[in-house]
């Protein structure tokens, strides 16, 4: 469904973030901390503005602009943080909130048996980055986005058994200067885009419903992929009241054992849950214990645990274009690198931070911090992790379906859960084809398929090649107390699965 | 808690209100200033991990703006920063919020849920005595009791994690109708997870709290060290159906999800597990217990729970809209004695629909069970499950609200009476409705901290319930 790609202008951040008092901001705050003892301390002005567009069966029902905006200071102490956030972008406030910080770190001192050490990382000094897209949303009249997706609506809301139509879209501009007291000073601006169109039909008679979802992903893109930059609108939507049609009068599907054939649109999640929270290192040494939980892939089974078939291979990255986790520099000043977590099916590496790479033993972060906004600490957050395509065999997903004798192609995310360690996971769709001899024969419905995580990726059999890979992604992961969201994608090609528990929920068996 | 020195929001939304009707004279207007006061504290492994507190404050606008067939709505949403309350700098900022917002709703069209802005009732005028009052304000002083007691209480021989936080947030709320309100809201909660080494037994519990110097920390740590000898016998049961009682945080969370879905207009629509053939399911029996589950203002018999009855959002759904800001709110029985009493509907689609105008609720409880508490449950059981909490729960068939989650941080077998054992964790089915179907016991009803939904909903107090057959669809070896 992906659609032609056109190169990408060079944007510009913003005149008016441009024209924040950064720099005093950066002296006000930092010299604050230097002046209470801080042996590490790093100014954070983060701006997030968010369009949310929602249209329902044609008609605007939220037509909202977020702009929020903060300075954030963190300071470590003799080994131990305090962090402070504030409202106001004055050299005044930073220097106030520096020295909030500082008596955050000492009022709870008592309460750190461990001290904290970040690993060393080049400076880098005035330096700017900026996502590649074509057009700002917010160059764009807000009339010609709605029109757009009431374009969208109208027509759908026209095709047959179509009942309802929820069109959607949230835009999203990232905006953080850094500076720590190292010398590094960064400027990035990030922009990234949301596009959501569900259609519903009703069987009032029998009281039942239905719904299909567009498999657009969410991507660090402008607004240029509405209009066909990245995915091809006009063929999935006029594909979809059909496809649902099909969905409503699927028979269920017969529960057991089943080779799946797993599309990117659905596979990106499985990986989100089951490998990217898996090979967070702040999970595996227990930081999330008590609410995202931990992790099976504990450090003492680096380079031996058998995590799938040798088919997996897994890295992490902050580098790939239009990924939501990609950036220049992470929250702790560390410039983005790609690096491997799974190798031939064993686990080889985690996402860390500055903070934990030197527990690990590493020299240097791979550059995995991050923070939602001024109001929250930067942790370590969740790379772009991705699985690599079939480097050596050409192999399309109709060669993985034809592979395969009486099994079920998976399309689409819907819903999702995973257990705090990361063992048992269970997952359905937007569509289940049922593959009859290498062939797709009609949808089946009420599919959910569970399983642990090991057995899974060990039942991985082969995956496509390159011309299967794609990104999917979300806007709204969530980690961390007080609770964090981080925007991140995942790529990966069609994967062939062989005999996975499959579930039919309207039966309950 | 104590008054900031912030400058009071009720000059801002009086200024934003005055550059409404400049720009746009005959709209409506609402402007709302939030202003956050928080402080947190985390800890694992026995040792401090992250921490901080911070000041956030937003001023909201929302334009209510007359077009040809209707009315439009837009909301602007910016940082209010000191410098926002005053100088020309700020009226710039504030011009272009409202201009913003008034294009908004003009791009938008005619909005569905359009209604005139309700006017000011008893105690909503601008007669509010605190109005010009302050922000409210929380410190690291909040955890002044929770550090002495938290730092006694790690031991070499088991590992502590857990999060502690206190927030005050300060909202002044103003319309071109004339409402007037401020109000303050502190709250805060405390979670433990203890965890054994050696058996790798993993127990958890949380209290809220509006003020945390009420929480006994110590207390906590004594009640669940209580349990971790109940990980020395671990017992491997399948998967299957369970005889189960459901502690009252885990019927928290299956209820807010629950009361999530009950909004009018999906199921009017028939797109929700609350549509039925012809209409939807209100009046419809659900079980034999006589349950109530209401959300109310007053929260009488739960005074923490208590939060202010007037609504105040900026986005619109539908459940709520932006053209009912500063209506008052009261108490809504969504499900009354055991029968569907209630769906959410903004003003707009209660008179579409017929209904009485719904809000959301900013609590829940349930009530109507016997006076037994969870102990007492426990010991009346021949065999059957008891849980700690539910974790990562989401919905698999929204036609019948069908979720699946996990249990999490202890599940117990129950012999006799008598607690015997740990169980292995489970991935569960089931539907909030038909536990409400099919729930044979319900005890007392106390305040309790949703595990799953807390970072969005607090206020909560709900009764143990006795599930006959719980349906745990395959076991999980997280623990």
């Amino acid at each position: 469904m992906e659609s032609r790609d056109t190169p990408a202008v060079d944007p510009a951040v913003d005149p008016d973030f441009l024209a924040l008092p950064r720099a005093a901001l950066a002296d006000a705050a930092l010299d604050a901390a230097r002046r209470g003892g801080a042996e590490h301390a790093d100014l954070r002005v983060h701006r997030l503005r968010t369009q949310h567009l929602e249209l329902r069966d044609g008609r605007v029902v939220v037509a909202a602009d977020q702009d929020s905006a903060g300075l954030a200071v963190r300071v470590l102490r003799d080994g131990v943080w305090g962090f402070a956030a504030h409202v106001d972008l004055t050299p005044e406030a930073a220097a106030a909130t520096a020295r909030r910080a500082l008596d955050v770190s000492s009022t709870l001192a008592a309460l750190a048996t461990e001290r904290v050490t970040l690993a060393a990382e080049p400076v880098h000094a005035d330096a700017t980055w900026i996502s590649p897209y074509d057009l700002d949303p917010w160059a764009v009249d807000v009339a010609d986005k709605i029109g757009l997706l009431t374009a969208r609506s109208t027509a759908l809301l026209a095709a047959p058994g179509v009942d309802h139509v929820a069109a959607s879209c949230v835009q999203v501009k990232e905006q953080v200067f850094y500076a720590d007291t190292a010398g590094t000073s960064t400027t990035q601006q990030r922009v990234r885009v949301d596009p959501d169109i569900t259609i519903t039909t009703v069987d009032r008679a029998g009281g039942g419903f239905e719904t299909l979802r567009t498999l657009a992903p969410p991507t660090g893109r402008g607004w240029e992929y509405l209009t066909g930059t990245g995915w091809d609108w006009d063929t999935e939507l006029a594909e979809l009241p059909e496809l649902l049609a099909e969905k409503v009068r699927a028979p269920g599907v017969e529960p057991g054992p089943t080779d799946l054939v797993i599309d990117p649109t659905n596979l990106w999640l499985v990986i989100h849950e089951s490998i990217g929270h898996a090979t967070e290192y702040d999970r595996a040494i227990g930081y999330e214990a008590a609410y995202a939980g931990t992790s099976f892939a504990t450090p003492d089974k680096l380079g031996s645990l058998r995590y799938g078939s040798d088919a997996l291979t897994v890295t992490g990255d902050r580098t790939v274009p239009h990924g939501l986790a990609s950036v220049g520099y992470d929250d702790d000043g560390v410039a983005a690198q790609e690096f491997d977590l799974v190798r031939d099916g064993v686990l080889v590496g985690y996402q860390v931070d500055r903070s934990f790479a030197p527990r690990l033993g590493l020299e240097r972060s791979n550059g995995c911090a991050y923070a939602d906004s001024a109001e929250h600490v930067p942790l370590q957050r969740m790379a772009n992790v991705s699985l690599r395509p079939d480097p050596d065999t050409d192999r399309s997903t109709a060669a993985l379906i034809d592979g395969v004798s009486d099994g079920i192609y998976v399309v689409g995310d819907r819903s999702w859960s995973i257990d705090m360690q990361r063992y048992n996971f269970q997952f359905t769709g937007q569509r289940f084809h049922r593959i009859r001899h290498g062939r797709l024969v009609g949808q089946v419905r009420d599919v959910a398929y569970q399983a642990t995580t090991t057995d899974f990726w060990g039942s991985l059999e082969a995956v496509g090649d390159r011309s299967t890979w794609r990104l999917g992604g979300a806007f709204n992961c969530g980690k961390a107390q007080p609770g964090q969201v981080a925007p991140v994608s995942h790529g990966c090609p069609s994967a062939l699965l062989r005999g996975v528990n499959v579930l039919n929920t309207g039966s309950g068996s | 808690m104590s008054a900031s020195g912030s400058a009071s929001g009720s000059a801002l939304v009086e200024r934003a209100l005055v550059v409404a009707a400049q720009i746009a004279p005959g709209a409506g207007a609402v402007a709302l200033v939030r202003e956050v006061s928080e402080a947190v504290v985390r800890w694992a492994n026995s040792t401090l991990t992250t921490n901080g507190h911070t000041i956030e404050r937003r001023l909201s606008v929302v334009m209510l703006v007359p077009l040809d067939g209707g009315t439009g709505a837009g909301v602007v949403t910016v940082p209010a920063p000191t410098s926002l309350a005053a100088g020309r700098e700020g009226d710039a900022v504030l011009r272009e919020a409202v201009a913003g917002a008034v294009q908004a709703a003009r791009r938008g069209g005619p909005a569905r849920d359009a209604a005139p802005l309700p006017e000011p009732s008893n105690g909503a005028s601008g007669d509010d005595p605190a109005w010009h009052e302050g922000a409210g304000e929380t410190s690291m002083a909040a955890f002044g009791r929770l550090a002495g007691e938290l730092g006694a209480s790690f031991r070499p021989d088991e590992a502590s994690y857990g999060f502690a936080e206190h927030r005050v947030t300060t909202s002044w709320l103003g319309t071109s109708a004339g409402v007037r309100r401020r109000w303050v809201e502190p709250g805060g909660s405390v979670e433990l997870n203890l965890k054994d080494p050696v058996t790798g037994t993993s127990v958890w519990g949380g209290e809220g709290a509006v003020d945390l110097r009420t929480v006994d920390v110590a207390a906590l740590v004594e009640r669940l060290r209580g349990r971790l000898p109940w990980g020395r016998r671990q017992i491997d049961l399948p998967a299957g159906r369970y005889e189960t009682l459901l502690p009252p945080s885990a019927v928290s969370d299956l209820m807010i999800y629950l009361a999530w879905s009950m909004g009018g207009r999906p199921a009017q629509e028939g797109r929700s597990a609350f549509s039925r053939a012809g209409g939807t399911r209100v009046g419809e029996q659900l079980g034999a217990l006589p349950l109530t589950l209401a959300g109310d203002p007053a929260a009488p018999g739960f005074p923490d729970l208590a939060y202010t009855p007037v609504l105040a959002t900026t986005y619109s759904g539908d459940e709520v809209s932006v053209f009912d800001n500063g209506a008052t709110t009261g108490r809504v029985e969504w499900v009354r004695d055991g029968t569907v009493n209630a769906l959410a509907y903004p003003r707009a689609a209660a008179a579409e629909y017929g209904a009485p105008f719904a809000a959301p609720t900013d609590n829940l409880v349930l009530t109507g069970g016997e006076d037994a508490r969870l102990e007492e449950m426990v010991a009346s059981t021949g065999r059957g499950l008891l849980l700690t909490c539910l974790w990562y729960i989401r919905e698999v068939d929204p036609t019948t609200l069908l979720l699946t989650g996990l249990t999490r941080d202890g599940v117990y077998l129950v012999e006799g009476g008598e607690i015997v054992g740990e169980v292995n964790n489970f991935r569960f089915n089931e539907s909030p409705l038909d536990l409400l179907r099919r729930a044979t016991e319900a005890g007392a009803t106390e305040r309790t901290l949703p595990r799953e939904w807390k970072d969005w909903f607090t206020r909560a107090a709900m009764p143990p319930l006795r599930i006959p057959d719980y349906h745990m669809t395959s076991v999980s070896p997280g623990r």
